[in-house]
C-alpha cells in the first residue's frame, strides 16, 4: 500500500502542476498546447543545472559530508532555474499569440517540435549521447529523503503515515503540492486571479473596465510556462532518475487531458491527476503491486494488459469530452486572439 | 510583372521562402554559437556545419585532406525522394483538412493506425497462396481504410458533439500509440530471426511483399527510392483535382469557410466534416503504407511513449505550401532534403541531425504568423502604390 501511494504521488504530482499550468494559460485565453515542449525544455535545463552544480565545491562537500539540507537547497534551486527557463521559453508562445495574433495551436505545435529538437541537439553535443545524466551518483543518493537522512535508525518503524510520507520521498513532491494550493487560491481568491479569468471569458468586457488584456494574457502564459518547466524537471527528477533525453513520455499531453477531465477547476484537477497517476503507476508496475501486503499480486492475477492501463487516461478523457461537451466549462474566449477594435 | 507581384499566390510563395530563409539562418546561428562556445568544436567546424545545412544534398563526403567535397550524389537524391513520400501524404492530409477549416493534429495517430493495418495485412496474408502484388494492394487500401476510420472519430466528435478537433485528435493520437504497441505486442510479427535487433517488426520482404521500384533504382543507385513517390505525386494531383475542380471539393471548402452559411445553402455540413477528416486520415495512413511496405524499412513497435515525427512534420509541410496540394509535393521534398542534410551533418561533423528539426520548428513557428508577413507585404505594396500615385500627379 505504501508503495502504491508513493508511486501514484510520483506520477500524479507533475501531472497536477502541469495541468494547473494549462489552467493558468487557458483561463487567460491562450491555448497552451506547448505544455509538453516546455516540460521537455524545463527537464533539460534542470538536469543540466544539477550537472553543472555537482562539481561546485560547496555541493561536492555537502554530498561527501551528508549535509542533506544543502542538497535539498540544490534541488529547490534547480526547480527554480527550470521554472525561469520554462517561463522564458513560453514567451515565444505569448509573443506569437498575443502581439502577433497568430494561430495559437500552430504556435504551440511549433514549440512542441522545437523543444525536443533543440534539447537533443544540445545533449548530443554536451554528453555525446542521447541522454543527459548526472555527473556522478543518482537522484536517489543525492536528493531522496530517507529515514537515515532524517536521523532515524535504519530499522526504526515510523508507522504507516511516517513510512509513506517521510521515507523514500522527494521534497519536490511536497513543494509542488503546496504551490498547487497557493496558486489555486491566487486564481480564485485574489483580484489578480479574477482579472486573469475575466480575460479568458470576455476580454472585451475586461478591457472596458480598464484591465490590460495583453498584460494579463502574458501573465497567464508566463506562469503557465514556469509551472510546466518546473513540472518537467520534477518529472525528470522523480521518475527518470534525474536524466533528460528530449522526451517526457507524453506527460504534457496527459496533463492537457487531466485539465479537460478536471473541467478547468483546481480541485477536480487534483482528483483527476491522482486517478491518472494511479493508472500510470499500475501500468508501470502492476505485476509487483501487493495491495494488502499478503503476498497476493491481485492486479497481475486479473490479467488485464498494461497497455490497457496506459491507454485508459486518454480513452476516459475522450469519453468525458463526448458526454460533457454540452455543458463543458472551457473558458469562452480561449484560442481567440484579442483584437481591441473588434466588437 | 506587377500583376504577378500582387497576386495572392506569389505572396504565399514569398512568405514561405522568407520563413525558410529565416529558419535556415536561425539554424546557422545556433550552429555558430555552439561551435564557438563548445570545447570540442571550433569555428572552422561550425563553418563546415553551416555549409552542410544549406547544401547537404550535394555533399559527397570528405577528401583525403579532410575538406568537404561536393558534387551530384544520386544516393542522396534517391533517399530524399524516398523520405519525401510519407511526408507528401501527411502534408496532404493536414493541408486538405486545413482547407476545410479543420486542424488535423491527428496525423501521427492516423499514420500509426495505417502502419498497424498495412503491416498486419502485408505480413499476415500468406504469400504462398496469394500473389504478392494482391497482398500489396490489400495492405495499401487496408491501411487507408483503417486511417479513414481513425480520422473519422475526431471528425464525428466535431460534427455531432461540437468538440474541438485538436483536443480529440491529441487523445486519439495517444490511444493509437498504445493500441499499436499492444497489437504488435500480442502479434507474432516481432522480428526474432535477426537476434541482433529487438523491438522491431519483420520487413515486408519477409513475406515477399515490397513496393515495385519502377526503374527508379536504376536512376538513383544505392538508395531506398521506389515507386511510392510516384504514387504519392499522383495522389497529390488527385487531391488537387478533387478540391479545386469538383462540386464535392467546393462543398468541403464551403463548410470550412462558414459552416452555418454552407448549411443555409443546402450543404450537409456534418457529413462533410466527418468526410474531410476521414479523407485526411486515409491520406496520412497511405503515407504510412507507402513507407512501411517499401520492403527495406523496419518498424519499431514499442512506440507507446512517442508519436512518429513524420506525422507531425506534415504540419510544416502543409503550412509551408500554404495548404496547396501541388505545393505540398515541393515542400515535402524540401523537408526531406533538410533531413538528408542532417544525416550528412552527423556523418561528417561533430554536429547531429537534430539541428534540422530545430530549423523545421522555427519554420512552423514563423508560419504561425505567416498571415502577419503577408499583411506586411501587402501594406508595403499599398505604400508603394501611394507614392507611385503621388508622383503621377
Amino acid at each position: 500500500m505504501t508503495f502504491l501511494i508513493q508511486q501514484t504521488l510520483i506520477y500524479a504530482v507533475p501531472l497536477m502542476i502541469v495541468a494547473l499550468a494549462g489552467v493558468f494559460a487557458e483561463r487567460s485565453g491562450i491555448i497552451n498546447l506547448a505544455l509538453e515542449g516546455i516540460m521537455i525544455f524545463g527537464a533539460f535545463i534542470g538536469v543540466w543545472f544539477v550537472r553543472l552544480m555537482q562539481v561546485v565545491p560547496l555541493f561536492e562537500a555537502a554530498k561527501a559530508n551528508n549535509h542533506w539540507l544543502t542538497l535539498q537547497g540544490l534541488e529547490i534551486l534547480a526547480m527554480l532555474v527550470a521554472a525561469i527557463f520554462g517561463a522564458l521559453f513560453s514567451l515565444l508562445l505569448s509573443f506569437a499569440s498575443v502581439n502577433l495574433r497568430a494561430d495559437q495551436t500552430i504556435g504551440g505545435t511549433a514549440l512542441n517540435l522545437m523543444a525536443p529538437a533543440l534539447v537533443l541537439f544540445l545533449i548530443r553535443i554536451i554528453a555525446n549521447q542521447n541522454t543527459l545524466q548526472m555527473v556522478s551518483g543518482d537522484a536517489a543518493s543525492w536528493f531522496m529523503i530517507k529515514k537515515t537522512t532524517l536521523g532515524f535508525d535504519k530499522k526504526a518503524d515510523l508507522g504507516f503515515l511516517g513510512e509513506t510520507l517521510l521515507h523514500k520521498v522527494y521534497l519536490a513532491t511536497y513543494i509542488c503540492i503546496i504551490l498547487f494550493v497557493v496558486l489555486s487560491v491566487l486564481l480564485y481568491k485574489t483580484r489578480f486571479g479574477l482579472r486573469l479569468r475575466s480575460c479568458g471569458e470576455n476580454p472585451q468586457a475586461a478591457d472596458s473596465l480598464g484591465i490590460n488584456v495583453y498584460r494579463m494574457r502574458y501573465a497567464g502564459t508566463t506562469i503557465s510556462g514556469a509551472l510546466a518547466g518546473m513540472g518537467g524537471f520534477v518529472y525528470a527528477l522523480t521518475t527518470t532518475n534525474c536524466a533528460s533525453n528530449g522526451d517526457v513520455a507524453g506527460f504534457g499531453f496527459l496533463a492537457l487531458a487531466v485539465m479537460i477531465f478536471g473541467n478547468w477547476k483546481p480541485l477536480n484537477i487534483a482528483g483527476a491527476s491522482l486517478l491518472f497517476g494511479l493508472f500510470k503507476c499500475i501500468a508501470a508496475s502492476y505485476s509487483s503491486i501487493d495491495i494488502n501486503g499478503d503476498g497476493i499480486f491481485l492486479l497481475a492475477d486479473i490479467g488485464i494488459s498494461a497497455h490497457l492501463y496506459r491507454m485508459l487516461p486518454y480513452l476516459i478523457t475522450l469519453l468525458v469530452l463526448a458526454f460533457t461537451s454540452k455543458n463543458s466549462r472551457a473558458p469562452k474566449a480561449e484560442g481567440v486572439p484579442y483584437d481591441k477594435g473588434q466588437r | 510583372m506587377k500583376k504577378l507581384r500582387e497576386s495572392a499566390g506569389f505572396q504565399s510563395v514569398l512568405a514561405s521562402v522568407l520563413s525558410i530563409l529565416i529558419g535556415l539562418l536561425v539554424g546557422s546561428i545556433v550552429i555558430f554559437i555552439v561551435g564557438c562556445t563548445s570545447k570540442n568544436l571550433s569555428p572552422a567546424v561550425a563553418w563546415d556545419g553551416i555549409r552542410l545545412v544549406f547544401g547537404g544534398l550535394f555533399s559527397t563526403g570528405r577528401d583525403a585532406a579532410g575538406a568537404l567535397t561536393w558534387g551530384f550524389n544520386p544516393t542522396n537524391i534517391g533517399n530524399m525522394l524516398f523520405r519525401a513520400t510519407p511526408l507528401i501524404m501527411t502534408g496532404l492530409s493536414v493541408a486538405m483538412a486545413y482547407k476545410t477549416g479543420l486542424f488535423n493534429i491527428g496525423a501521427p495517430g492516423q499514420y500509426l493506425i495505417g502502419t498497424l493495418a498495412s503491416l498486419m495485412i502485408a505480413l499476415g496474408v500468406p504469400s504462398e497462396s496469394v500473389p504478392p502484388a494482391i497482398i500489396w494492394l490489400l495492405a495499401f487500401f487496408g491501411g487507408m481504410l483503417a486511417g479513414a476510420i481513425w480520422g473519422a472519430i475526431p471528425g464525428m466528435m466535431k460534427a455531432f458533439l461540437n468538440i474541438n478537433e485538436v483536443l480529440a485528435c491529441i487523445m486519439t493520437n495517444w490511444i493509437a500509440a498504445n493500441l499499436v504497441t499492444w497489437m504488435f505486442d500480442i502479434s507474432n510479427f516481432k522480428n526474432v530471426v535477426e537476434s541482433t535487433k529487438t523491438g522491431y517488426i519483420y520487413k515486408t520482404t519477409f513475406n515477399n511483399v515490397a513496393t515495385p521500384k519502377m526503374g527508379l533504382d536504376k536512376l538513383f543507385p544505392n538508395s531506398q527510392v521506389n515507386g511510392g513517390i510516384l504514387i504519392a505525386i499522383v495522389l497529390a494531383i488527385g487531391v488537387y483535382v478533387m478540391m479545386s475542380k469538383t462540386t464535392f471539393g467546393y462543398e468541403l471548402k464551403a463548410c470550412g469557410s462558414n459552416r452555418h452559411a454552407a448549411r443555409y445553402a443546402g450543404i450537409q455540413d456534418k457529413r462533410n466534416i466527418v468526410l474531410s477528416m476521414a479523407i485526411a486520415g486515409a491520406l496520412s495512413a497511405a503515407g504510412a503504407s507507402l513507407y512501411w511496405l517499401a520492403g527495406n524499412t523496419e518498424f519499431f513497435w514499442s512506440t507507446y511513449q512517442s508519436l512518429p515525427g513524420t506525422g507531425f512534420n506534415g504540419i510544416p509541410v502543409a503550412l509551408l505550401a500554404a495548404c496547396h496540394p501541388i505545393g505540398v509535393i515541393f515542400t515535402a521534398i524540401f523537408m526531406s532534403m533538410l533531413d538528408i542534410a542532417g544525416l550528412q551533418l552527423t556523418n561528417l561533423t561533430a554536429y547531429n541531425e537534430y539541428i534540422t528539426d530545430v530549423i523545421i520548428s522555427v519554420i512552423v513557428y514563423l508560419s504561425a504568423f505567416s498571415l502577419v508577413i503577408k499583411m506586411w507585404l501587402s501594406s508595403r505594396k499599398k505604400k508603394t502604390e501611394k507614392t507611385e500615385g503621388g508622383s503621377a500627379k
